[in-house]
């Protein structure tokens, strides 16, 4: 309700939006009729309520299509992406951030922590230009822009990915990092751990069996934290490496004040969230067996 | 020797064996496309998208003449009432059914009732008619002097010709069916908005003999396929696109992009569109300080040009001061009544605010911060506008809240708006008729709203008048009248030339991108 009254008050009007630059205003209050947008905030607001409760999302003012279409048809990109950031970000930050509380002080953690501080000031447009720059346009190993379906062609689909999904992983590895080096740190410093080493097991036994198993509840917490951080990197590097996704759907029904298809997204984004962190807790009892559901 | 000939013999049959590579022609247009509806919307993506489906019955050429494109003939009463046209033979939908006079006839009532132009001629009319399945006919009430540069139209709305089924869609509501006559077939399967929009080569279209000339002559088509790349819209990733070949055509390059663009000996620029844009101040004609038409005129006479096209465009070579509204280079453009602006300066424009009597209302003026083709003049504007003594408050708001505020007529302080910027594709101001700026029919008016009957006698005598002299003479008049009371401020023009890979060929001059003639070699 709150989203749907926010976007009735800001400024715009999708009517004059859709009539074009020539329209008069006659055209535009007659477009504004035929989108419902004459009626009362009320009637409105129970109509896509209604429609809702039945599962239907609306149809969108400026594609022409249910919402529910589009959101469908726009998924696939969005989580391709998702996945892979996820994947290139966890593969790499995890083992990064336990070899680097694993030598505390040295040189590696010291450019661990230069690394997290770049990650997390760099724009992630500006490194997808340098990115870009580097390897599509100087080196010629992949694509600049666009975006295959895995149905068409596999390899294809992970040439255009790898470039959006390293670009978008920095800032998410950068994070993933530095939870993982702090609770790793801090649980080398545990009791246990000094008990396992006098035990003589392997030092990678203890450093995973041990530390990083009980360093993994913030971790998968800030993993989890970090799908929000994703979906705000996905707008923008969608739109930079022209990706027909959720994000770029975003950007276009905002600037079109497309009604119907920004809350349809905001209602996806937020069970997306929700979903995410249901799944994030219930990990705790997995990953802590001192955690009850 | 036979061990070579063995080689050929196999090479040859490889040869015959690989199927002829499709040639598809990847294009980055200069905006989203969503409305399919080219009659229904003046959106220019939505004119191109017509262009590719559907035909017309008339053309305008490159010299800006008009002429026939799916009408083999036509001819007109001795008193001008009663034209009758007849159709070429062979034109077909792209569902195999003939193009007919009842087609014609629903597709032009259709877009009589929401083009400007249209909605003109068809004040005219009394009625329509198909005689015979090649042909129609248009009765007049009294006789009117554009019926051709109407059916010729280049630019939004274009009056294409579609099947009746779809034309008798209520004007108010957008077609779903995109089956045309034109040179391309719209694959409305593989069209995903914001994403692609694919056009497959119209095997069955017969083109004119004469060579392509604007939106004149043949059509002829030498790809299979025209992708628009909808998703691809950031500027530097459009340039590295084509810089790495993975594009072929960027309709708009931004123009900090030409200088990059001219350096990659693997990519053209061409100017396909030499007419090209003139951008435009427009007054709110309904509140103070700008219902005065002595404030207006003191703000003309602020608005030299170079300034503002200076700050937009910076590249010498792409933008050129014009005193006329109608388009430089076109049959009415002159600089009639223009030395208000032309021989503008601030010290006159100070003089002529203070014998406006001015009270010291601020102007309200509405910069649009996405669109980077027309986000500079609005600061140039607020300058040159606090030099000639005026206050201004310059309101900074992205280009959609500008176009829904700008349909208010509320004042100022109550959401409204003093003044707005914008730019017109040639076609679209080139005729008092078509240019909305000059209408000055009150609030039936384009945004702005000024009211003028002195000035809608003229247009209404234009309208009449049959005799090409006569005409050029009444639109200097309506020029002038319209520099008189300022109806909206021009600003100067401009082109935006298309950027390509070096082997895409045979562009056609147009209004916009037309994509027949093309080659990709």
């Amino acid at each position: 309700m709150l989203v749907f009254l926010l976007l009735r008050l800001t400024p715009g009007d999708p009517a004059a939006i859709l009539a074009g630059d020539a329209a008069t205003a006659e055209q535009i209050a007659a477009i504004r009729v035929s989108l419902g947008l004459d009626r009362p905030l009320a009637v409105q607001f129970a109509i896509w309520l209604g429609k809702l409760l039945s599962g239907d999302l609306g149809q969108s003012y400026y594609f022409r299509m249910n919402v529910t279409a589009l959101i469908a048809q726009r998924l696939e990109p969005t989580f391709a992406l998702t996945a892979l950031t996820m994947l290139l970000s966890v593969v790499i930050s995890i083992p990064v951030g336990v070899i680097a509380a694993w030598r505390h002080g040295g040189w590696f953690d010291r450019a661990l922590m230069g690394f997290s501080v770049l990650g997390f000031s760099v724009p992630v447009f500006v490194l997808a230009y340098v990115l870009i720059w580097l390897v599509s346009l100087q080196l010629g190993w992949l694509p600049v822009q666009g975006y295959v379906r895995i149905s068409e062609n596999f390899a294809l689909f992970l040439k255009h990915l790898i470039l959006p999904a390293i670009t978008l992983s920095v800032i998410y590895m950068a994070l993933i990092a530095r939870v993982t080096r702090a609770s790793v740190l801090e649980a080398l410093g545990e009791d246990y751990i000094r008990t396992a080493r006098a035990k003589g097991l392997p030092e990678l036994r203890v450093l995973v069996r041990h530390a990083l198993a009980n360093a993994a509840v913030p971790i998968v917490t800030v993993i989890g934290i970090g799908v929000a951080l994703l979906i705000g990197g996905v707008v923008v590097t969608e739109s930079v490496y022209a990706i027909p996704g959720l994000g770029r759907l975003t950007v276009d029904a905002v600037l079109a004040r497309d009604f119907p298809t920004i809350q349809g997204l905001i209602l996806f984004f937020s069970a997306v969230y929700v979903l995410v962190n249901l799944l994030v807790d219930l990990s705790y009892a997995f990953l802590d067996p001192r955690i009850r559901l | 020797m036979p061990r070579n000939l063995l080689i050929a013999a196999l090479l040859a049959g490889f040869a015959c064996a690989a199927p002829a590579q499709e040639k598809v022609l990847r294009v980055v247009p200069h905006s989203n496309l969503n409305i399919l509806d080219p009659v229904w919307t003046t959106a220019y993506m939505a004119r191109n998208h017509g262009y590719m489906v559907y035909d017309t019955l008339f053309g305008t050429d490159e010299k800006n003449r008009i002429q026939p494109q799916m009408v083999e003939k036509w001819s007109e009463s001795p008193d001008h009432r009663l034209w009758t046209f007849t159709l070429r033979s062979g034109l077909a939908f792209h569902d195999g059914a003939p193009v007919t006079g009842e087609d014609v006839v629903a597709s032009l009532e259709r877009w009589g009732k929401r083009d400007a132009m249209g909605q003109k001629l068809m004040t005219f009319v009394e009625r329509m008619d198909s005689p015979s399945p090649g042909t129609f006919r248009i009765f007049l009430r009294e006789a009117c002097g554009f019926v051709l540069e109407a059916l010729g139209k280049p630019s939004s709305n274009v009056p294409f010709i579609m099947p009746k089924r779809v034309a008798q869609t209520p004007a108010d509501r957008q077609i779903d069916d995109a089956t045309g006559s034109g040179p391309y077939v719209f694959a409305k399967d593989q069209f995903k908005p914001g994403d692609k929009a694919v056009y497959l080569k119209n095997q069955k279209y017969q083109p004119r003999k004469e060579p392509p000339s604007g939106t004149a002559g043949g059509k002829r088509v030498y790809v299979d396929r025209v992708e628009w790349n909808l998703a691809l819209r950031d500027a530097q990733s459009q340039v590295n696109a084509l810089a790495r070949g993975e594009i072929d055509i960027i309709e708009q390059p931004a123009f900090e992009s030409y200088e990059p663009l001219k350096a990659d000996k693997n990519i053209q620029v061409v100017n396909s569109n030499p007419l090209g844009f003139q951008y435009m101040g427009r007054f709110n004609h309904l509140h103070p300080p700008f219902n005065n038409p002595k404030v207006r005129q003191a703000a003309l006479a602020a608005f030299s040009q170079e300034p503002f096209l200076r700050a937009q465009i910076g590249v010498k070579d792409l933008y050129r001061s014009c005193a006329s509204m109608f388009t430089c280079g076109t049959p009415y453009g002159s600089a009639k009544g223009s030395e208000v602006q032309s021989k503008s300066n601030v010290k006159k424009a100070q003089e002529l605010l203070k014998a406006s009597g001015y009270d010291g209302t601020p102007v309200v003026l509405m910069k649009p911060t996405d669109l980077a083709a027309i986000g500079k003049l609005p600061d140039v504007a607020a300058q040159l506008l606090r030099q000639a003594g005026f206050k201004v408050d310059l309101q900074a708001m992205d280009w959609n809240t500008l176009v829904g505020r700008r349909a208010k007529k509320d004042p100022p302080q109550q959401g409204g708006w003093n003044m707005f910027f914008t730019a017109w594709v040639a076609p679209d101001i080139w005729n008092p008729l078509t240019n909305p700026a000059v209408g000055a029919l009150g609030e039936k008016s384009w945004f702005g709203w000024p009211s003028d009957p002195a000035l809608e006698k003229l247009r209404d005598e234009f309208a009449r008048a049959t005799d090409d002299a006569k005409k050029k003479a009444l639109a200097e008049q309506i020029q002038a009248r319209a520099f008189e009371i300022a109806t909206h401020a021009p600003l100067g023009e401009y082109v935006n030339p298309l950027a390509a890979r070096r082997n895409i060929t045979g562009f056609v001059t147009g209004p916009g991108n037309l994509y027949w003639n093309i080659k990709k070699n």
